[in-house]
């Protein structure tokens, strides 16, 4: 059976099925007869619990680290707790009910006593209590749990989604893909995996209902393509691919220390977007020569309170050391639309995406906003800083952010502390109103860099969310290489540079045509960058200059296409 | 047999220290409780013990029954003492 998705990460993974569910865990009250049965299955379940604790324990030890399998010794002992036994032991006994329900009552009102402690550490317990929980009722149930960390043999993981702590659990050794119902190239779970390096296919719609856990799956993430239970010809076609691809990565190892130089000796810089200081790592092992667009957003999720000057001012530093002499441009706070701060207390909004988000917010709650200038302005000391705007519609935008980041920087040089005097401070365009005005922009900016995710999204009034409109995400539209050629041209009058960290600038059939439109810079996922400076090399700067000219007189999408395919050939 | 403590460890009898006395509690066979404004919890059980949210300055009684009762008493005492979390 053949499956088609978006490929979202390259590679091929040939193994076998394991399907991540969240299980179904329902607890129905009943009346027992025999309390001492009822007890003993209660026990019996912790025994199974204990012993699979045990198994990962050990799995943990050797996979990741000692520290980690400690957090499963503490589930040992709380799964045993006699407090937790003998509450539960006795509410059988004193109400004659079934040990699931029994239990779950008992464990209940431990995670509500935890939860609402107001000292942090007991909260983070209520977690481990869930999760011995779910494990003691599914034993209770007869439910199976498929659990990342239990895998000890080659797996393609199908899920409905994988979320980041999914993603964090997952053991490379193990796990050779993944395949997923929903999401698109943009998806949290599409970027983990190009930053993992392991092939995966999303928004499949139907894989988790196709498969069945220990189906023999091949995994396309080139073409996008999953075939559940393929036949001995179709495994064998699929090791030549994944040989061929194996043999391409190799010669793009070897371009790893190189300048990316089109075949007429023209130079441009390809860089990588991060999310966290540790993202650092894979763009210099992927000979990445800048940080193109550095997410800050990553500092203030997952927390419930707004990270401190000193702790962003960290961040920054690490990130901006360990790149050396590269630049690395930091995006200020991108937060709203799709992406959501408890804390933050944004009232939901009919159109987050055109709503109060990024720069917008940033502009009314300065001192969020200078909190971040300042950790920036600290850092730049300590490497090649690039500061940009988010989400900038109108020049007073532009001048109010800049304006606030002189006021801090003469703030801190009053304070004594030591400010870099090389700053370049641009913006990014991803709403079309700046891209028409970009020759005006131009004048005021260090540099602009086009966020084609969101700009594409903008001016075909297409939520990229949404898979019903994602037909209408075209990336080569003759109307959107117009806005890019504006932007450039327009940068290029006043002697700045435009770079793109949006996806389009990793992506193979764009990149002819943007190398044609003059773009200085292109920043995309680490993995892509290795196989973009190969592409370069083998393209002419030149001869790519009369293609774009070309593609801009096109009237669709489609002719495009052909016309870039046509140069592949 | 039972004996009254202050704790007067800064961050209460919180994981760390609480961990300390389930594991001293647990070698024992006497029944070991712990008792805090009123409430009573198994000493044995880290669950109990944190739940009972413990801070600095809680007067506690540690009660035991059983053949052990009195070194595991004298125990208790021991590492209350030596490791700061009360007197």
């Amino acid at each position: 059976m053949n499956i088609k998705g978006i490929a979202a990460s390259n590679g091929i993974a040939i193994a076998k099925a394991f399907k991540l569910i969240e299980p179904e865990l329902t607890v129905v009250k009943s009346t027992i007869a025999d309390v001492e049965a009822e007890i003993n299955l209660y026990k019996e379940a912790l025994v199974k619990t204990t012993e699979e604790l045990q198994k990962i324990k050990v799995k943990a030890a050797q996979n990741l680290s000692e520290e980690e399998a400690a957090v499963f010794d503490a589930h040992i002992n709380m799964a045993n707790d006699p407090e937790l036994l003998t509450q539960t032991t006795d509410k059988i006994k004193a109400e004659s009910v079934n040990a699931s329900y029994a239990f779950d009552e008992v464990s209940n009102m431990f995670i509500t006593m935890f939860e609402s402690m107001d000292n942090e550490y007991f909260r983070e317990r209520a977690a481990d209590i869930k999760d011995i929980k779910k494990r003691i009722l599914a034993h209770l149930l007869g439910v199976k749990v498929n659990d990342p960390s239990t895998i000890d043999e080659q797996v393609v993981i199908i899920a409905e989604d994988l979320t980041p702590s999914d993603t964090a659990q997952l053991d490379r050794n193990f796990v050779k893909g993944f395949v997923t119902n929903i999401g698109g190239r943009t998806s949290h779970s599409a970027i983990m995996a190009r930053s993992l390096e392991i092939p995966a296919v999303v928004g499949t719609k139907t894989i988790l209902e196709d498969v069945k856990d220990g189906d023999m799956i091949i995994l396309d993430g080139l073409e996008g393509n999953v075939i559940i239970n393929p036949s001995a010809d179709q495994v064998a076609h699929y090791e030549e691919v994944a040989q061929a691809y194996e043999a391409q990565k190799a010669e793009w190892a070897k371009l790893k220390n190189e300048k990316t130089v089109s075949k007429d000796g023209q130079h441009v810089e390809l860089a990588a977007n991060i999310g966290t200081p540790k993202d650092v790592e894979g763009v210099l092992g992927n000979g990445g020569e800048a940080v193109g667009l550095y997410r800050t957003e990553f500092l203030y999720m997952g927390r419930d309170n707004f990270p401190t000057e000193d702790e962003q001012f960290e961040a920054y530093k690490s990130v901006l050391e360990a790149m050396g002499e590269k630049p690395v441009v930091v995006r200020t706070l991108d937060i709203g639309g799709d992406k959501e701060l408890p804390y933050l207390h944004l009232p939901k909004e009919m159109n987050p995406f055109l709503g109060y988000r990024a720069v917008r917010l940033c502009l009314d709650d300065t001192d969020l906003f200078r909190t971040q200038l300042r950790a920036l302005l600290r850092a730049s000391a300590y490497g090649k800083l690039r500061i940009m705007f988010p989400m900038i519609a109108t020049l007073n935008e532009f001048r109010s952010a800049k304006a606030l980041l002189l006021e801090e920087k003469a703030n801190l040089i009053a304070e004594g502390v030591t400010v870099s005097e090389e700053i370049e401070v641009g913006m990014m365009v991803e709403i079309p109103s700046a891209a028409v005005l970009a020759d005006q922009f131009a004048k005021e900016v260090d540099f602009f860099s086009i966020g084609t995710n969101d700009l594409i999204q903008y001016t075909m009034a297409a939520d990229r969310m949404n898979e019903k409109v994602s037909y209408l995400y075209q990336p080569y539209n003759p109307s959107i290489l117009r806005l890019v050629k504006m932007v450039i041209d327009a940068a290029h009058k006043e002697g700045k540079w435009t770079g793109m960290c949006g996806e389009m600038a990793g992506d193979q059939t764009a990149i002819p045509l943007l190398l044609g439109l003059g773009l200085d810079e292109f920043s995309m996922s680490a993995t892509s960058i290795l196989p973009a400076r190969s592409l370069i090399s083998k393209l002419s700067k030149a001869e790519m200059a009369e293609l774009a000219a070309e593609a801009l007189n096109k009237s669709t999408v489609e002719e495009v296409i052909e016309l870039v395919e046509n140069i592949q050939k | 047999m039972e004996k009254i403590f202050t704790i007067t460890d800064e961050t209460g009898l919180h994981a760390r220290p609480a961990t300390v006395l389930v594991n001293t509690a647990s070698k024992y066979s006497a029944e070991i409780t712990l008792t805090y404004r009123d409430k009573k919890v198994n000493l044995k059980s880290i669950m109990g013990v944190m739940s009972l949210g413990i801070q600095q300055g809680a007067e506690i009684t540690i009660s035991a029954e059983g053949a052990d009762a009195e070194e595991a008493i004298s125990a208790l005492t021991e590492t209350i003492t030596t490791q700061g979390l009360g007197k």
